[in-house]
């Protein structure tokens, strides 16, 4: 078992039910030592569950949970070594800084002589060496969020878990904490588990990503896989923002599926595992993979790629992620990616635009 | 012209507020001390002196009592913290959200009686001819009636169950604030159950605790029926003494200085109290 | 304008309405339990549907203390015992002359009406007149206590745990008797009265161990009695009559060196606003159809002539099972209290109830 070692943490067929509900469904993963390893996924989906079982405040139903190759299924709490920063921090307001971070060194029994020391020596690292007698109270948000990893991280955990712990901060604040929080985890060299419902933070911070829903993972893998490469549909619906479509296939041929969507359109899509002729489907086409051209420019359009006419409906400016809204012929909105420049060139609402994209770029997915 | 409305309405509001305290607190307690300072010399005839002080501590007896009391009285609040705390955890943090008012009115339930009507009804049960000591010879654990009434023990018993709604009733407001991500993370930082209870949940509610306390002790230390009832031979307490002084024995002016010495008395414990578990009124009450 | 005026009057209008309540007149009553039955009520007030009686209930000790407080007002009249109203009245000034000429004294039994007024006469002024008496005793269950018939019994080690006293006066004085004093006589020399208490407080602290408990009222009396928790008792005669009705082995005892008779009375409150209503009632209530309604209630004997005939049957066989008429001449009718004495005794019964005898 010498490959488990270089798991800090592998779970097994693990599952938690609540009466009839499946909360976890037989989830199987391990994750590699000193990575940042993100858990995906809507709310309800089991995430929160997941890791309080790894915590050791839940008991699975069945699986098992191996830390540093060791079931830890029998180990309470307090003596996993299994930190966990939590939702609202949970940090002690009774106590000062300082104190709530020598709370772990105290009880595991630290000779007091050092607890000192280590606490100074984590403030450091998170580069608050001056706020150990301050009160919990007269911190900033992020301020307290550096203390609660640092609270965790004194005790060198082998998994750090990480319940959503940036959703009360305010936007600014969560885009730089984003930053920090994957410096820190580089600092520190340890293994982050990450649970959160906002696919920014995962794809930004993560080393892996496992998107999961209705207590099962979708899929499992790096943050650019899961864009370009979404093994489900709802990994393709969760993960980053598509235009979709419902129809039904015609015919496959050169491994592009002809699908007559459920408004009238015939569409040009690449099938993904399981779609046959036939088979409903939804077709799932990325922003910025839609090139829109004002009507009056474009070329006739090509048989073997897709194109739609249609109308600027509002143009949502936002530097460089700019975007159109088209009216479509079926009625529906269509997003597309466009630059504005702010020349005379730009499209305006009321244009005439055709929109094309490639058949490779459309993923159809059964459903 | 702004600023004068302004102060007026505060004026008006604070108005009741203030007649309350003036009159109804302030002025009797005036009134009381004026009262305790005056020495009867004769029928109708009155000088003013320390001299109902001084027969206090000059008489063991009085002193004694006043000890007694306020030692049992301690006994008792911490009683009720001991078994309050539990009632109010289990309440505020476990029982389920329905479950929750039920169990609130349970403890409440006392207090929909008089006392006197629950100082009888233990005695129903406790008395030598009651049921538990009936029920013990029929189970057979007992050969002979046995006397529960009329002791220390039964006093202290009585007065815990009728005040330790005082002692839940602030201990759940200030749990229920606490999150219960608070206890977990003091398990997942290596914190074992004793640990997690007196570093991190006894803490949190210290504010709880210590009005809980203050109000158990400040009643158990001012009730009268409940030690008088259920008391046997000996037990004697500190208010029946000053009930004695104002009706038995007319003794007003000796009545008003007991009483004063039994509110310093309080005062002066709790005070105490607050000293020893380094808490003060501001952040622990007021917080609260 | 270089300073406002706040004149914010916090106006307590003192509303003391003073003005005469036009309708119907209130008696206020302040008395015993069981001295205002509501049937006596209804009967009085349809009698005279211009009045409303109202009652508090209380003993002798609050009355004084209620009346003290208010200097003599919020009550119309009061029963307090014959000899706790001289004291009373030199100190705190809290009763009015009684006007004789407005009660029909000749229907009262003349050794009571001649003994309450000679013991409540301020300035040739009389401040009471009687209104029911009775004893304070002993009582025992005659098939556990045959013996049982003097004061000192109770603290005799054959009935030890079966005994119980109230810690108030009458003890004081029925062990005192008990002991060959006569704490009525030394009233006038406090001294030699002081040291009749030591000796009685030492017997009683003594006695302690043999007590099962100090009874608080007739309620706790009566459930000890009738459990058979205790054998004998120091108690009212009043109480030991009702449980003889319910249990006729439980008897009144007159202890042998007498019952302590009291006398409840009539008096006005100095400041009561509704005297002719209270003389009404007071006449009203020592009508004889009227005495053996109040005295079914209260259990005690109207002062009246034949005032023993006219208690309801029950009643009366209980009081003929305990009393013979020696026992009736050997009354001990309780002395006025002088003022200090209630200060003495106070004392000497915390000092039995603080001493840890057992």
């Amino acid at each position: 078992m010498n490959d488990a070692v270089e798991h800090d943490l592998e779970c097994t067929g693990l599952s938690k039910h609540f009466g009839s509900v499946r909360a976890v469904d037989d989830v199987s993963f391990r994750i590699p030592k000193g990575s940042f390893f993100s858990i995906l996924g809507p709310s309800g989906c089991g995430k929160t569950t997941l890791m309080r079982m790894i915590a050791g405040f839940e008991n699975p139903s069945d699986g098992d949970i191996h830390i540093k190759g060791r079931s830890v299924l029998n180990i309470p709490p307090n003596k996993r070594n299994v930190k966990m920063v939590f939702q609202h921090l949970a940090l002690f307001p009774m106590m000062n800084v300082f104190e709530n971070i020598a709370y772990g060194l105290r009880c595991a029994g630290t000779p007091k002589s050092e607890i000192p020391q280590k606490v100074n020596d984590v403030l450091e690292r998170i580069a608050l060496p001056d706020v150990g007698n301050r009160e919990i109270h007269q911190l900033s948000g992020g301020q307290k969020q550096r203390i609660a990893i640092a609270r965790c991280m004194v005790l060198d955990p082998d998994v750090l878990l990480l319940d959503e712990p940036l959703g009360a901060l305010d936007l600014k604040l969560r885009e730089a904490m984003k930053i920090e929080l994957k410096l820190l985890q580089h600092q520190f060299n340890t293994t982050f588990i990450y649970i959160t419902h906002d696919q920014s933070e995962a794809l930004v911070m993560s080393d892996n990503v496992a998107v999961m829903n209705e207590g099962r993972f979708e899929q499992v893998g790096k943050p650019e896989e899961l864009y370009h490469k979404p093994a489900t549909s709802f990994v393709a619906g969760f993960v980053g923002d598509s235009n979709r479509w419902a129809g039904k296939v015609e015919e496959i041929s050169d491994g592009v599926a002809k699908v007559a969507t459920e408004a009238g359109l015939s569409m040009l899509c690449k099938p993904q595992a399981g779609v046959v002729t036939g088979a409903p489907v939804s077709i799932f086409v990325r922003p910025e993979f839609i090139g829109a051209q004002r009507a009056s420019e474009a070329g006739p359009p090509d048989a073997n790629s897709n194109a739609l006419a249609g109308k600027v409906d509002s143009v949502l400016f936002n530097g460089a992620n700019s975007r159109i809204l088209v009216r479509g012929p079926s009625a529906e909105l269509i997003e597309a990616d466009v630059v504005v420049t702010g020349g005379t060139s730009d499209l305006r609402p009321g244009d005439a635009v055709q929109l094309n994209w490639a058949p490779e770029q459309a993923m159809c997915y059964a459903r | 012209m702004q600023g004068d409305v302004k102060r007026l309405s505060l004026i008006l509001l604070f108005a009741p507020f203030a007649l309350w305290i003036v009159l109804l607190i302030i002025l009797p307690h005036l009134g009381m001390v004026y009262l305790s300072l005056r020495e009867k010399v004769a029928p109708r005839v009155y000088e003013f002196g320390f001299g109902n002080y001084i027969d206090f501590i000059q008489e063991p007896i009085y002193w004694n009592t006043l000890l007694r009391t306020g030692s049992m009285s301690i006994l008792v609040t911490v009683l009720a913290l001991l078994i309050g705390f539990p009632i109010a955890y289990y309440i505020a943090k476990i029982a389920g959200r329905r479950s929750r008012g039920a169990l609130f009115l349970l403890c409440l339930i006392p207090l929909w009686v008089s006392d006197l009507i629950r100082a009888f009804g233990w005695i129903l049960l406790l008395r030598e001819t009651g049921v538990i000591s009936t029920s013990l010879q029929t189970m057979g654990l007992i050969s002979e009636p046995v006397e529960f009434l009329y002791n220390d023990a039964t006093v202290i018993v009585g007065l815990v169950y009728t005040v330790i709604l005082f002692m839940i009733v602030p201990l759940v407001s200030t749990l229920d604030g606490m999150d219960d991500a608070m206890v977990e993370a003091g398990y997942n930082l290596g914190g074992s159950g004793p640990t997690v209870l007196r570093r991190i949940i006894i803490p949190y509610a210290m504010p709880g605790i210590v009005a809980g306390c203050i109000v158990v002790f400040m009643l158990t230390a001012g009730s009268y029926l409940t030690p008088i009832l259920l008391g046997g031979k000996n037990s004697s307490w500190f208010t029946e003494q000053i009930y004695d002084q104002f009706i038995t024995r007319f003794n007003w002016e000796s009545g008003a200085a007991f009483g004063f010495l039994l509110l310093a008395f309080t005062s002066l414990v709790v005070w105490a109290g607050l000293r020893l578990t380094g808490q003060n009124l501001a952040n622990t009450v007021a917080k609260n | 304008m270089k300073q406002k005026n706040y004149i914010v009057g916090l106006a307590v209008t003192a509303a003391l309405s003073t003005a005469s309540v036009a309708q119907a007149e209130t008696l206020r009553l302040l008395t015993w339990g069981s001295y205002a039955p509501e049937e006596l009520i209804q009967k009085f007030e349809e009698e005279y549907p211009d009045i409303d009686v109202e009652v508090t209930f209380s003993n002798n000790e609050e009355m004084i203390a209620k009346l003290r407080a208010t200097g003599g007002a919020g009550f119309d009249l009061a029963q307090p015992s014959h000899d706790r109203i001289y004291a009373a009245q030199l100190e705190y000034d809290i009763y009015k002359p009684l006007d004789l000429s407005k009660i029909d004294t000749s229907v009262m039994e003349s050794t009571h009406l001649e003994g309450v007024k000679a013991n409540t006469t301020i300035d040739g002024e009389v401040y009471a007149v009687p209104h029911q008496w009775g004893t304070s005793g002993l009582m025992k269950n005659k098939a556990m206590a045959a013996d049982f018939n003097g004061w000192d019994d109770l603290c005799d080690s054959q009935y030890a745990g079966k005994t119980s006293m109230r810690l108030k006066r009458t003890i004081l004085l029925g062990t005192a008797f008990a002991m060959g004093h006569d704490p009525f006589a030394a009233y006038s020399d406090l001294d030699k009265y002081q040291d009749i208490l030591d000796e009685v407080s030492e017997k009683l602290i003594a006695c302690k161990s043999n007590i099962k408990a100090y009874w608080q009222g007739g309620d706790d009396l009566s459930a000890m009695m009738l459990s058979g928790e205790i054998v004998a008792s120091e108690t009212w005669d009043s109480t030991a009559y009702k449980l003889y009705a319910q249990n006729p082995d439980i008897v009144f005892v007159p202890p042998e060196t007498g019952a302590l008779a009291w006398i409840d009375t009539f008096a006005l409150p100095a400041k009561g606003k509704a005297d002719d209503a209270a003389y009404k009632w007071i006449n009203f209530v020592l009508r004889p159809e009227n005495v053996t309604i109040m005295s079914g209630s209260t259990g005690a004997i109207a002062a009246v002539n034949g005032g023993l005939d006219l208690l309801p049957e029950d009643k009366k066989n209980a009081v003929n099972a305990a009393f013979t008429p020696a026992d009736i001449a050997n009354l001990k009718f309780f002395a006025n209290i002088p003022p200090g004495v209630e200060d003495m005794e106070g004392k000497a019964l915390e000092k039995i109830k603080a001493a840890t005898g057992g």
